[in-house]
C-alpha cells in the first residue's frame, strides 16, 4: 500500500447512494423528494421564462424576446429543419418545449445549491422517451400503413434476398426496443455519470483539504479542487449537448416516421 | 477498497429502476411545459417570425419599387431634358434662318432703294438737261435770229464791221450769263 492509500483509507468515494433522496422534510409525503421538486421548479421557470420572452412578442425583438428567439432558432435550424425539412413548423411546440425544459433541467446540475441534474432519475428521461416512442410509432402507421411501416422498417429494398434473413430482426430490434431505450438511456446516464464525477471530485477537495487535512494529502485536495472547477465546465457543455442531442433524436424519430427511409 | 467496490456496497436499488411517483412528476411537468411553452407560447413566436419576415421582405420590396419609381422618373426627366435641347438647338437654328433672311430682305431692299435713289438722280439730271437743252435751243434760236436780224439790218459791209457785229454780240451773251446756265 502506497502512502496515498493509508490516507485516503477511511475516505469514501461517493456511490450511486448520492442520488437517493429522502423526503424534503419529517412527515412529508415520500414522493416528495428535491429531484421531485426540483422537476415541478424547472418546468415553472421553463414555462415562466418562456411567457416573458414570448407572450407579447414584437416585431422587433427587445431583451427576454432576444434570448428566447436565439433558442427558437437554434432548435428550428439545428434540429428540426435538418430531420423535418417543411414540416419543422409544425412540430417546433413538441421539439422546443422538449429542448428547453431538458436543457434547464440538466443545468440544474451545475447551478449552486439545486447541483442535481433532474434527468439522473432515469424516470425523467423514459417520460420524454416513451412520448417520442408513442408519436413515432403512431406516425409511423399513420403515414405509411401498418404494413407498410414495418416493411420500410425491416425490409429496405434494394438488397440481396438472404441479407434480410439478418437484417429485419436486427432492425425490428434497433428501431423497436434499443433505441427508445438508448434515446432514455443516454440522457440518463450522461447526467448521472456527470453528477457523480463532480461530487467525486468536489469530495477530495472537501475531504483533503478540511475534512481531513495531512500534508500529503493537500496537494491531492487542491487536485480535486481544481478538477472540480474544470468538470463543471465540461458538464456544462454535456448538459447541453445531451440537451441538443435528445431533441435531435426526437425530430429524427418523427421524420423518420413521417417519411420512409430510402 | 476499490470505487467499484464502494459502488456495489452503496447499492440499494439500481439506478436504472424509474420510481413511479417521478413518472408521474416527469410526465405532468412535461405536459404542462409542453401545453404553456407549445400550444400558446410558440404559434405566437412563430407567427411573429412570419410577419417579421413578412415585413422585410415587404420593406424590401417596397424600397426597389421606389428604386424603380426613381429610375422610371429620371429617364423621364433625361427624355425631357434631351427633349428640350433639341428645342431649344431648333429654335436657335430657325432664328438663325430668319435672321439671316431678314438681313438679306433688308439688304436686297436698300440695294433697291439706292438704285431707285440713283435712277431718280439720272432721270432728274436728264430732265434738267433736257430743259436745259430746250432752253439753250430757244435762246439759241431767238439770239441767231436776234444777230441775224441785226446783221442783216447793219446791211452787211464789211468785214470788219461783221467782225465788230459778233464781237459786240457775244459780249452782249457774255453780259447775260444766266441765259447759258
Amino acid at each position: 500500500m502506497t502512502p496515498l492509500m493509508l490516507v485516503a483509507d477511511d475516505f469514501k468515494a461517493p456511490g450511486p447512494s448520492i442520488f437517493d433522496f429522502p423526503p424534503l422534510y419529517d412527515g412529508a409525503p415520500y414522493w416528495l423528494t428535491k429531484p421531485v421538486l426540483m422537476a415541478i421548479f424547472g418546468a415553472v421557470v421553463v414555462c415562466a421564462v418562456a411567457w416573458s420572452a414570448f407572450a407579447k412578442p414584437k416585431l422587433v425583438p427587445r431583451g427576454m424576446q432576444n434570448l428566447g428567439e436565439m433558442g427558437y432558432q437554434f432548435v428550428r435550424d439545428q434540429v428540426a429543419r435538418p430531420f423535418l425539412g417543411k414540416d419543422a413548423e409544425r412540430w417546433m411546440p413538441l421539439l422546443l418545449s422538449l429542448f428547453f425544459l431538458i436543457l434547464l433541467w440538466n443545468f440544474f446540475g451545475v447551478i449552486p445549491l439545486i447541483q442535481i441534474p433532474v434527468a439522473s432519475h432515469i424516470a425523467f428521461p423514459i417520460v420524454f422517451a416513451i412520448t417520442i416512442y408513442v408519436i413515432k410509432i403512431y406516425l409511423g402507421i399513420k403515414h405509411q400503413g401498418l404494413g407498410g411501416y414495418f416493411k420500410n422498417m425491416m425490409f429496405p429494398p434494394g438488397l440481396p434476398k438472404p441479407i434480410y434473413v439478418l437484417l429485419a430482426p436486427i432492425e425490428f430490434l434497433s428501431n423497436l426496443i434499443i433505441a427508445p431505450f438508448t434515446h432514455a438511456v443516454r440522457l440518463f446516464a450522461n447526467m448521472f455519470a456527470g453528477h457523480l464525477i463532480l461530487a467525486f471530485f468536489s469530495m477530495v477537495g472537501f475531504w483533503f483539504l478540511f475534512e481531513k487535512p495531512t500534508p500529503l494529502g493537500a496537494g491531492l485536495g487542491v487536485v480535486g479542487v481544481i478538477m472540480t472547477i474544470a468538470m463543471t465546465g465540461f458538464e456544462m457543455f454535456i448538459e447541453f449537448l445531451q440537451a441538443f442531442l435528445f431533441t435531435m433524436l426526437a425530430a429524427m424519430y418523427i421524420g423518420n416516421s413521417l417519411h420512409a427511409e430510402h | 477498497m476499490t470505487l467499484a467496490a464502494t459502488f456495489l456496497a452503496a447499492e440499494g436499488e439500481s439506478p436504472l429502476i424509474p420510481h413511479a411517483y417521478e413518472l408521474v412528476v416527469g410526465s405532468f411537468a412535461f405536459l404542462v411545459v409542453f401545453l404553456v411553452v407549445g400550444k400558446i407560447l410558440t404559434p405566437r413566436i412563430q407567427k411573429t417570425l412570419a410577419e417579421r419576415t413578412e415585413a422585410i421582405e415587404g420593406g424590401i420590396k417596397k424600397a426597389e419599387d421606389a428604386q424603380a419609381e426613381a429610375q422610371r422618373t429620371l429617364e423621364q426627366y433625361r427624355a425631357q431634358l434631351a427633349e428640350a435641347r433639341q428645342e431649344a438647338a431648333r429654335l436657335r437654328e430657325e432664328a438663325r434662318e430668319q435672321g439671316a433672311a431678314i438681313k438679306a430682305e433688308l439688304r436686297e431692299e436698300a440695294q433697291a432703294e439706292a438704285r431707285r435713289i440713283i435712277e431718280a438722280a439720272h432721270a432728274q439730271i436728264e430732265a434738267d438737261r433736257q430743259q436745259a437743252f430746250t432752253q439753250l435751243r430757244g435762246e439759241i434760236g431767238r439770239l441767231s435770229t436776234e444777230l441775224a436780224s441785226r446783221i442783216v439790218g447793219e446791211s452787211l459791209e464789211d468785214e470788219a464791221r461783221q467782225r465788230r457785229i459778233v464781237d459786240r454780240f457775244l459780249e452782249e451773251l457774255e453780259g447775260r450769263p444766266e441765259a447759258v446756265r
